[in-house]
């Protein structure tokens, strides 16, 4: 298995004043593909800053971070924004859709950041909402659809632009326990099918799901299993 | 992302966010809708006066050339031209001889009388005595009858022509040729009648005229007046060299001494449009500052919204830097936001104000929107709405996506 995400002594610190938070205090993961990993930990562990990093979306202040064999943590943030787009699918506990857009435009829009032409655009969108069991929703608006139809549209979107890892942050957060377990059983049947995911939360019964479970406490490493099933 | 996919996409997102606030939207681009209004009309007033100014000094005749007494807009102490000598028909018959470059020569002395016939009578009619050369110099026109000829110059006959006012005033539905009118307390008998002149700049009427030989003008009113002498140059191209020939003959004529100033002034048409760019120039400025104020307001108006619109839509914002969009297109898509919303209130501006330019051409004065007025409008409108919307949407741009997308 090729490695897809090599972090290594990365820091994050926060200045408060005179004092310095260490969000991260020298964190060191290794990620293969097609790996299912759940990072969990109570509120303040760092998991969520952790989270930002691995998706792009934050810098860390020292180390390094290698993602798909590409070093991350010198690049501007155009480079960044490029990186968001191809090689990272998010998935939100808030959804985070358009709300004035319908379906079929949310999942379409990493694809126009992109540059796809509009037909390439429509038909990739359809093939992803159709992946999740969406064929028949797409004209609809956020507002139209179920909350576990709207995380399906968002891990939809997550999926359009084939991207090297899913990162789902507490994707069951604003579901009920049964629309919760039928989005966990998407994660499942996509990471079968090759997807790399990572999936944050602070819920032993979502974690469960994944093959490998790193705890994180105080921007340290607390643990890291791995299923003996899977392995 | 290529450039113009980027703009095309934007445009999307642009119009689909104007339709979801459309009374924000609309509010916005009021003040631009007034700017553009503003500044359109104020154009199109001004073209109006400059059309009304154009057509009023055409009677003077761009290529003629009037030497009198008095310069017209001169700067000189009035006392200066006042005790000039007269110009008289010794000056007069010198340029005729001399000039080569004119192609008519009149001399012309004006006075007010009252003019009279039968009962009916018209105070401060203006007699001109002149020669049959007039019409061909200033370039009248007959509209029933005939001019003088020479021969009745040369014989001081009591003849004249009347100008439309006078025939209005004094003969409503008889033909006035042939009829004996008072001038003054002389009698003349009217053998044309000229077109309609109009008025100068809109102050005194051109129309409220009697013409008459000068000889008839000198027996009957005295000499005592200052001629002008009017010249028609041959060609208006040349009009510099006619003008040049003239100041030469008239210092020999006037026996100005050599290194003297002219002691008479030559006059031209060109005079009074500089002296009327002089006047007007300020009133236009002043003009297009006090309305290109009103849309500086109105792109205030617009910073003013688009900063709240991206302050609503931050987390939109985090959305769109997630999955992908760089500050690039965030900027992008904000400036053509508040450019779609500006060049909608200028467009607006322009529904508003080319119908008040067809009433204002219809009922007040003729004037039309000039072309380059309307695609300034809408450039100014395009400007003021990059300018408006440059620092909400470079705000936009730089939201950190972590931040943003934490955002309620």
């Amino acid at each position: 298995m090729s490695i897809i995400i090599d972090i290594s002594n990365i820091k994050k610190v926060y200045e408060m004043g005179e004092e310095k938070l260490f969000a991260l205090d020298g964190v060191d993961v290794v990620i293969e593909r097609n790996e299912y990993v759940a990072i969990m930990g109570p509120s303040g562990s760092g998991k969520s800053t952790l989270m930002n990093i691995i998706g792009c979306l934050d810098t860390p202040t020292s180390g390094k971070y290698i993602l798909n064999g590409k070093d991350v943590h010198e690049m501007d943030d155009d480079e960044l924004a490029e990186i968001r787009n191809k090689e990272i699918g998010f998935v939100f506990q808030t959804f985070n859709l358009l709300p004035r857009n319908n379906a079929l435009h949310n999942v379409e829009l990493p694809l126009i950041y992109s540059g796809l032409s509009k037909a390439d655009r429509i038909k990739q969108a359809q093939d992803s909402l159709a992946n999740v069991g969406l064929a028949d929703r797409m004209m609809h608006k956020p507002n139209e659809l179920s909350g576990g139809q709207r995380q399906r549209v968002a891990v939809a979107r997550a999926l359009v632009n084939n991207p090297s890892i899913i990162l789902a942050d507490e994707p069951t957060g604003n579901l009920d326990t049964k629309t919760g377990e039928e989005i966990m059983s998407l994660f499942t049947d996509l990471n079968k099918k090759g997807n790399t995911i990572i999936l944050v939360t602070h819920e032993e019964e979502i974690a469960r799901h994944a093959n490998r479970i790193i705890k994180i406490r105080d921007g340290l490493i607390e643990s890291d299993n791995i299923k003996e099933s899977s392995a | 992302m290529n450039i113009f996919v980027e703009i095309k996409e934007s445009l999307i997102i642009a119009i689909n966010a104007i339709r979801g606030n459309k009374m924000r939207s609309f509010l916005a681009a009021l003040g631009i809708v007034i700017g553009i209004t503003a500044v359109t009309l104020m154009q199109t007033a001004i073209e109006g006066i400059n059309r009304a100014f154009e057509s009023s000094i055409a009677s003077v005749g761009a290529d003629v050339l009037y030497v009198q007494k008095f310069e017209w807009f001169g700067n000189e102490d009035y006392e200066v031209y006042r005790n000039r000598k007269d110009l008289t028909l010794k000056h007069y018959e010198f340029l005729k001889r001399f000039s080569q470059t004119s192609s008519s020569i009149s001399p012309s002395a004006g006075t007010g009388r009252m003019v009279q016939y039968g009962s009916l009578n018209l105070e401060g009619v203006f007699v001109i005595g002149t020669t049959d050369e007039y019409q061909k110099t200033v370039s009248l026109n007959i509209d029933d009858g005939r001019f003088m000829t020479a021969k009745e110059v040369e014989n001081a006959y009591p003849v004249c022509m009347i100008g439309m006012d006078v025939k209005n005033g004094l003969f409503s539905n008889i033909n006035p040729i042939g009829k004996i009118i008072k001038v003054g307390s002389y009698s003349f008998r009217i053998i044309g009648i000229i077109e309609k002149q109009g008025s100068m700049l809109g102050l005194f009427s051109l129309d409220s005229r009697v013409i008459i030989p000068i000889t008839t003008f000198y027996k009957y009113f005295g000499t005592r007046r200052s001629l002008s002498i009017n010249i028609k140059a041959a060609d208006l191209n040349n009009l510099e060299e006619t003008k040049e020939e003239v100041r030469s003959i008239m210092r020999k004529a006037r026996k100005v001494p050599p290194g003297a100033r002219d002691d008479f002034g030559i006059n031209e048409q060109a005079a009074f449009k500089d002296t009327y760019n002089q006047l007007t120039a300020l009133i236009k400025v002043i003009g297009l500052l006090i309305t290109g104020l009103s849309l500086i307001v109105g792109s205030v108006g617009i910073a003013n919204i688009m900063f709240v619109s991206v302050k609503e839509r931050t987390r939109e914002i985090g959305i769109r830097k997630a999955i992908g969009a760089r500050r690039r297109t965030i900027l992008i898509q904000f400036l053509i936001e508040s450019s779609v919303i500006c060049l909608g209130g200028g467009m607006v501006g322009m529904m508003i104000s080319f119908p008040i330019s067809l009433i204002i051409d219809a009922f007040v004065l003729p004037t039309a929107m000039p072309l380059w007025v309307v695609v300034l409008g809408l450039l100014i409108s395009l400007f003021f709405g990059v300018l408006s919307g440059f620092f909400p949407a470079y705000n936009a741009a730089k939201l950190d996506p972590v931040d943003s997308l934490r955002y309620e």
